[in-house]
This record gives structure tokens, sequence and C-alpha cells, in this order.
């Protein structure tokens, strides 16, 4: 969306004042709480000078700060902006699959999380790259996991800053004309996350998520029940859907979207869903949520409550149907039409001013909150997995944690640039691929909380191929309307013309090939790395002692060293 | 490995992950199953099919993950009672 190829006579956007200055208020008073969060639960003696305490919050939340706060890291602006927008444009495919796959994820986390919990809590794994590192004693490994979270974290965080930009545009605040004074309002409001996530870490955005999800909450209560009965209740906006999703276009020849999947796009949908529920907590962030956690069953018994968010977000995607009903025009400042819109235009548009004016502020810090917490994941990964592993082995605490502090305000103002200097939907192809390559860290981290069968250098390899595969086949997606490269991520089985997720194709193919070569290595009885877990070590639960403290009563063994 | 490997947990018994195994793999695959919802009738309240009943898992999901809670935890804490019964020491912590 720069400003520089934009056709000067459209006119600006009104500002809406009210809203406006609703939103700026609440702006305030989160900012003003990320700054408090760093008093929050501190232990005076060590203030946030460690990993665990900046960068877990102390590793001491309970069930309901973690439901904050996982609520908060999952569904994000760009749920909540980019689901019913798919919804609006395309229908079905692109957008309700996000309901079956937030239904999946919990089941799936219930499984495997509370192992990884384990395990970290007794070595003091940060990131999952560590847990990769201290299993399979692979620094290549080690690395590849860290520098895939890395790379697919930036432009998720860039996304974050789309639907910030999104609410900022629909306020009327973004001129045209102006490339600078498009986007000021943006880097503050960037500046000012930078700043609190500085100096509070995990602490701010768990205490933000609260505020952010109660406003959320009453936003999306508010439109499921105001808006259809404004409208004539759900089914004159089904129909309305309906009509507009089977009209056909003319630009490709076939309907506009999908309203219910037909025979043809089952395999498509189900698996999205299943890839994206198997990706999603291998995201960083993810796992920083969850390490975050005060003990092993914190976390499941949050798979059990989590699934509340789910029902929002089926309501919210719907309200990309109300929208179509509604006649919603999301008419970007250079007189496109940007899908993105469509949502902060609804509520702008049916809403009272100063109710709008809630519902865009929580839709823009519900960008802010996961946007803290990725960054401060990602500068983790960069701190252990290639500063501490790489360049300083003898790092102290106090030296992480002023790394990853460091590491995480690089993050933020390059998520930003990308988005000021690229166009957006840069930001949304990077995106899709940042899906397909973290699905691909899946076989290691996974696999290993299970068992040691596979050989790291076969991890390894099937990584790679599943990268390369992924990459490649999502390049040949090719949009039909605008005949560019990384048009979308459904692509068919090689050999076939099943259509799926290209995430789901790649995976399989890093499976086998991780597999086979675990089978050949093994054979030829390549060495593998030392591992440093012990099959208790799954089981422990926070009364249990951490490695430190066995260390400390059987001084056997080398004390913590690395294990390459 | 040099340290010892002191267990934390007892050994398990299979029923309570065996059952919690089913309710979970339930939640995972029904709500995967396209063809068995991808139809606009019956609607309720103006709303097709296909929409409601992915809506519905929600809850039901829940339930389930709810249930594997309490079935996994409860034999959990019998698993740690069991080992804590032999070596004392450990639950001083």
């Amino acid at each position: 969306m720069s400003g520089l190829t934009v056709p000067l006579a459209v006119p600006d956007r009104p500002i809406n004042g009210v809203a406006l200055t609703i939103v700026i208020i609440l702006f305030v008073l989160v900012a003003a709480l990320g700054f408090f969060a760093a008093r929050w639960r501190r232990e005076e003696a060590t203030g946030l000078h460690s990993l665990d305490e900046w960068g877990l919050g102390g590793r001491g939340f309970g069930t309901w700060v973690t439901w904050f706060l996982l609520g908060g890291d999952l569904y994000t602006a760009y749920t909540f902006v980019a689901v019913p927008a798919a919804m609006w444009a395309t229908g079905a495919v692109s957008g309700f699959f996000a309901v079956p796959y937030t239904i999946v994820l919990y089941p799936i986390v219930f499984l495997l999380m509370s192992r990884l919990w384990s395990v970290s809590h007794r070595h003091g794994f940060v990131t999952p790259a560590d847990f990769v590192g201290g299993r399979y004693g692979s620094k290549a490994l080690t690395v590849a996991v860290a520098v895939t979270g890395i790379v697919a974290t930036m432009p998720y965080i860039a996304l974050q800053l789309v639907g910030i930009k999104a609410v900022l545009t629909v306020l009327g605040l973004g001129s045209a004309e102006n490339v600078l004074l498009t986007d000021l309002p943006l880097i503050i409001a960037f500046v000012v996350l930078a700043a609190y996530t500085y100096t509070s870490g995990l602490r701010a955005p768990a205490l933000i998520a609260v505020v952010k999800d109660l406003l959320i909450y009453l936003a999306v209560i508010v439109a499921v029940i105001y808006l259809p009965i404004k409208f004539g209740g759900w089914g004159t906006i089904f129909d309305s859907a309906e009509a507009k999703l089977g009209a056909v276009n003319p630009a490709t020849g076939k309907p506009a979207g999908v309203f219910i999947p037909g025979a043809g796009s089952y395999s498509a949908y189900w698996t999205l869903a299943l890839g994206s529920a198997l990706a999603l907590f291998m995201y960083p962030h993810s796992i920083t949520g969850v390490l975050a956690t005060k003990s092993r069953n914190t976390i499941r018994k949050n798979a059990a409550v989590l699934p509340l968010y789910s029902l929002m977000l089926g309501f919210l995607a719907l309200l990309g149907y109300a929208a179509i009903y509604a006649g919603t025009k999301p008419i970007d400042l250079n007189g496109a039409i940007n899908p993105q819109l469509v949502v902060p235009q609804l509520f702008l548009d049916h809403f009272p001013d100063w109710f709008a004016g809630i519902a865009l502020a929580a839709i823009a810090i519900g960008a802010l909150v996961p946007a803290a917490i990725m960054s401060i994941a990602a500068a983790n990964l960069f701190t252990r997995n290639i500063y501490r592993d790489l360049i300083r082995p003898d790092a102290k605490p106090r030296q992480e944690a002023k790394v990853s502090k460091i590491a995480s305000l690089v993050v933020k103002f390059g998520a930003l640039i990308f988005v000021i200097a690229m166009d957006q939907s840069a930001a949304i192809n990077m995106q899709l691929l940042g899906g397909i390559w973290i699905l691909q860290t899946f076989p290691a981290i996974v696999a290993g909380l299970y068992t040691r069968w596979f050989h790291r250098w076969a991890l390894f390899c099937g990584w790679a191929a599943g990268i390369i595969y992924g990459t490649i086949a999502a390049y040949n997606v090719v949009n039909p309307v605008t005949k560019a490269n990384f048009g979308g991520s459904i692509a068919a089985i090689p050999g076939t013309d099943v259509q799926v997720y290209i995430a789901v194709v790649a995976f399989v193919i890093n499976l086998i090939v991780a597999a086979g070569l675990s089978l050949v290595l093994r054979a030829f009885k390549v060495p593998d790395g030392k591992d440093i877990t012990r099959s208790s070590d799954y089981g422990a639960d926070e009364n249990d002692p951490k490695v430190a403290e066995i260390q400390r009563e059987y001084p056997l063994g080398e004390p913590g060293g690395p294990a390459f | 490995m040099s340290i010892p490997d002191a267990p934390t947990r007892g050994p398990a018994r299979p029923g309570p992950y065996v059952i919690a195994g089913i309710l979970l793999a339930t939640a995972i695959v029904v709500p995967l199953f396209v063809p068995a919802y991808s139809i606009d009738e019956p609607r309720l309240a103006g709303m097709p099919f296909f929409y409601w009943y992915q809506m519905m898992w929600i809850p039901v999901t829940a339930g389930l993950v709810g249930c594997s809670y309490w079935l996994i935890t409860k034999e959990d804490r019998r698993r740690r009672e069991a080992v804590r019964g032999t070596t004392g020491a450990e639950d001083e912590r």
C-alpha cells in the first residue's frame, strides 16, 4: 500500500473524531499498563535480568493469565481482520476453515505440550530450539529450528501491523498524498509497543491481553447480536452471501467464492485446518506462551477452556458475510478495494461512533499483544540458539536478557520497515510461506518428545526437503487475477489433481525423508548426538527438582554443559 | 547418563490414557471429516448446517478435552503419589 503508486485524485477519508478519541484513550491506558507490568509479580532480588524473567514472565503464569496470554497470542489482529476478509472475498474454504482449525488445535495441544513443558522446565529450556539441541545434540538442527522460527515470525509480526493499519485507515488517519503522514500513527504506536516490551518483557503482553480480550469479547458479542437484528436475521445474511459468492467472476470464469465446499474442495478444507493446527504450536510465540506457565497441567487445563475463543472466531468470520449483506465498501486510500478493511469499516458504518471506537481499539490492541509476544519469542531464539550457542557459549543470564531485549527491538523495527517499505500483499505471501516453513520443524520438535528413534541428520535432511518443496510449490501457485507468484497456499499433490494445503504435502515429504534416512544412517551406525534429557524429565511437574538441583545433589556428571 | 534417573512418576495404567486418546482422536477426526457436514439443510435460525455444525463442535471439543483432562490428571496424581510413597524425600521440595 505504498503511497507512491497512488492516484492523487482520491479524496482522503474523513476523520471520525469520537471514535478516534476513544481509540487514543484506550491506547494510552494500555501503554501505561504495559510499563506498569514491569513491577507485576517481580522477584525484587533478581529483577528482570534473565531470560526466565524477561522472556518467560518468571515461568509463573497460572490458568487465568495463561488463558488470556495464549488467547491474545493465537487470536491475532490477523485472525480478526483477515479471516472475515477472506469470508467476505472468497467464502468458506479460505476463511471458515479457521473454525475446524481452532477446534482440532486443542486436542493436539493437550497431547503434546505438557511433555514439552516438563522437559523445558527441568532443563531451563526457553525456546523450542533449546529442546531440540538438548535432545539431539546437533548444532545444525538447532540452528535450523531457530532460524525457521525467526524467519517465519517476522512476516507474522508484519501482519499485525497490517491489522493496526487497517484500523487507522478506516478511522481516517493517513493520507494518500504523504507517505510519512500515512505511516506516522503506526510508527508512534509501534515505538510505544517497543518501549514497554523492552522494559517489561512478557509480563506486558500478559497484562494487556486481559484488557484486549475483554474489549474484543464485548465488541464481538454486541456485533453478533446487534447486527443480525438490524439486518433482519442470519437467514438474509447467508442468502446474500450465497448469491455474491456464487456469482461468476469475469476474470476467471469461475464463481467468486465457495459458500459450502463441494466434493472438489473437501481435501483443501480439511488439510488447511489440520496443517494450520499442527503448525500453530510450532511457532516460537506459542511455545513461549506454553513455557511461561506455572505447572505441567496449566496448559492442559487451558486446552479445555481456550476453545471459547474459537466460538468468537467463528462469529467474527461470519461478520464477513454480514458485511456482504450490508454492502460494506472497503475502499483503501488509493481507491482500490482492500478486503482487510471490511470488519473495521463494518463496525464504523453500523455502530454508534463511541462503540465503533471501542471495537476498533480492540482490534488494534489485539494486534499489539501478539506482536509483543512474537518479538520476544524471536528475540529469545536469537539469544539462546544463535548468540549463546554459536557466538558466546559462556553468556551469563544478565547478558542473555540484555541481548534478547535488543534483539526484540531489532525484530520489531524490521517488521515495521517491512510493512512501510513493501507492498502489503508481500507481507501476506510471506506469512503464507512462514506457515509452510514452520510446520517443517514439527518432526524435530514433536517426535523428539516421544522417541529418540529419528537420527539427527535425517531430521535435518527432512526439514530441508520440506522447506525446499514447500517454497517451490508455493511459488508455483499463480493468482488467477493478478498473475503474481505466491498466489495461494493450495496446490495439487504432485502426480494427482487432489488440491491440498502445500504445508501438509511438504510435511509428509519431510517425514518420509526423515524416516527413510534414519533407517539408512542407523544401518551405517552414523553416530548420534548426545541426549542430555532422561525419560523422567518428560513427566516432571513444578515441584520436581530441576536438573541444576539434581546436579548439585549428585555432582557426577558434567555440570550443565552444552551437549555438543 | 551419569546423573541418576530418579523417576518422577510411577508406572502408568493404560486405561485412562486409552480412553483419553479415544476422546481426543474423536475431537480431531470428526470436525475434519468434511463430507459429513458439507450441506446447506437443515438450517438453524437461518444458518446453514455447514456453519452451525462446525460451531457446535467447539463446545463439544471443549467437553471432550475437559473429560480427558480429568482422567489424565487423576492418573497423573496417582502415579506421582506412587513414587512419593517409595522415595519420600522428593515431595519435600
